[in-house]
């Protein structure tokens, strides 16, 4: 996915938040010397090519009462990790879900899933229903809480993709 | 991390419920997400700086894909003894690839995200870390990502 000089600073323009005015676009197209219209397009166009994943509010899910989370890991079977994958990470308490490697003997989980919830009950009973999704295809899992933040800088993205 | 909880009532739910996606890419965006929610153009712009200012939203805009925007990024964990804990997770905090970590219960208990700008340097950044701790850092590279659905539902 490559993008261009314009591409890149109408992101960096944007990334932290749209004008919360009426004509956002055109706000953001007088600061970079553009047109509302080429703002608009270019948008259009990185969203479709999926750079943009979506356009909305992100609700600090902390302040909301979301305040527990795991990171619940689960032992797959191979062939039926990617559609499994995909039905856990739909799941709308999962805020992350990859497929890895697995780090035999010390580490024998390849689908991770992110699992937020208002307490570690709650969280417990999602974690349950991702059992149950993942049935019989699953040989073992974990759910991995966190106990300290150690380093938490933005994952925002610079000129050269460094946090 | 901590922060007071915010309480939103019918209309700021509404709008944290409705607005987390499909925001128009139109001239005047807020004005078809208000008619949509049943509020007026001014009452959304107004709620949503509201809620911004309480913290009860991070942000409001696109969301980045950030593999897009180039570089590289690696989970990655160390198993940890407790009496060196502390030090360790200074050593590994030093480097500046190393975006965020957590401590977290398991044996395993060290996660960390590494973020570069090109990803041969996830490598020589982990085998640094490995010479400067002298403990094995394990690396989970995502081999598929799955589409989210996460919402927040307030």
């Amino acid at each position: 996915m490559m993008l261009d000089a314009t591409e890149r600073r109408i992101i960096e323009a944007t990334q932290a938040g749209l004008p919360l005015s009426p004509a956002p676009y055109a706000e953001v197209a007088a600061q970079l010397g553009l047109k509302e219209r080429e703002v608009i397009d270019l948008l259009r166009d990185l969203q479709a090519r999926g750079v943009i994943r979506r356009i909305g509010i992100a609700p600090n899910h902390y302040a909301l009462g979301m305040v527990a989370n795991g990171m619940s890991v689960w032992d797959v079977d191979d062939a039926a990790a990617s559609d499994l994958g995909a039905r856990v990470g739909n799941l709308d308490f999962v805020s992350h879900c990859y497929l890895r490697p697995r780090a035999l003997p010390r580490w024998p989980y390849n689908l991770f899933a992110m699992v937020h919830g208002r307490s570690r009950e709650e969280v417990e009973e999602k974690r349950a229903e991702i059992a149950a999704l993942l049935g019989a295809a699953c040989r073992q899992g974990d759910i991995l809480y966190s106990t300290r933040i150690l380093k938490k800088t933005g994952l925002r993205i610079g000129r050269q993709g460094k946090a | 991390m901590t922060r007071p909880l915010y309480h939103p009532d019918a209309v700021d739910r509404r709008i944290i419920n409705g607005l987390q996606e499909g925001f128009a890419l139109s001239p005047r965006p807020f004005a078809e997400a208000a008619a949509r929610l049943g509020l007026e153009e001014d009452e959304l712009i107004s709620r949503l700086e509201n809620l911004r200012r309480r913290g009860a939203i991070t942000r409001f805009g696109p969301f980045i894909d950030a593999a897009a925007m180039g570089g590289a990024f690696c989970l990655c964990a160390m198993a940890v003894p407790d009496d060196h804990f502390d030090l360790v997770a200074a050593e590994v905090n030093a480097f500046p690839e190393v975006a965020h970590n957590y401590e977290r219960q398991h044996p395993l208990n060290m996660w960390f995200v590494l973020a570069t700008e090109r990803p041969e340097q996830i490598e020589a950044t982990a085998r640094a870390i490995e010479a400067a701790t002298g403990l094995d850092v394990l690396r989970f590279p995502k081999l598929e990502e799955f589409f989210i659905g996460f919402r927040v539902t307030a």
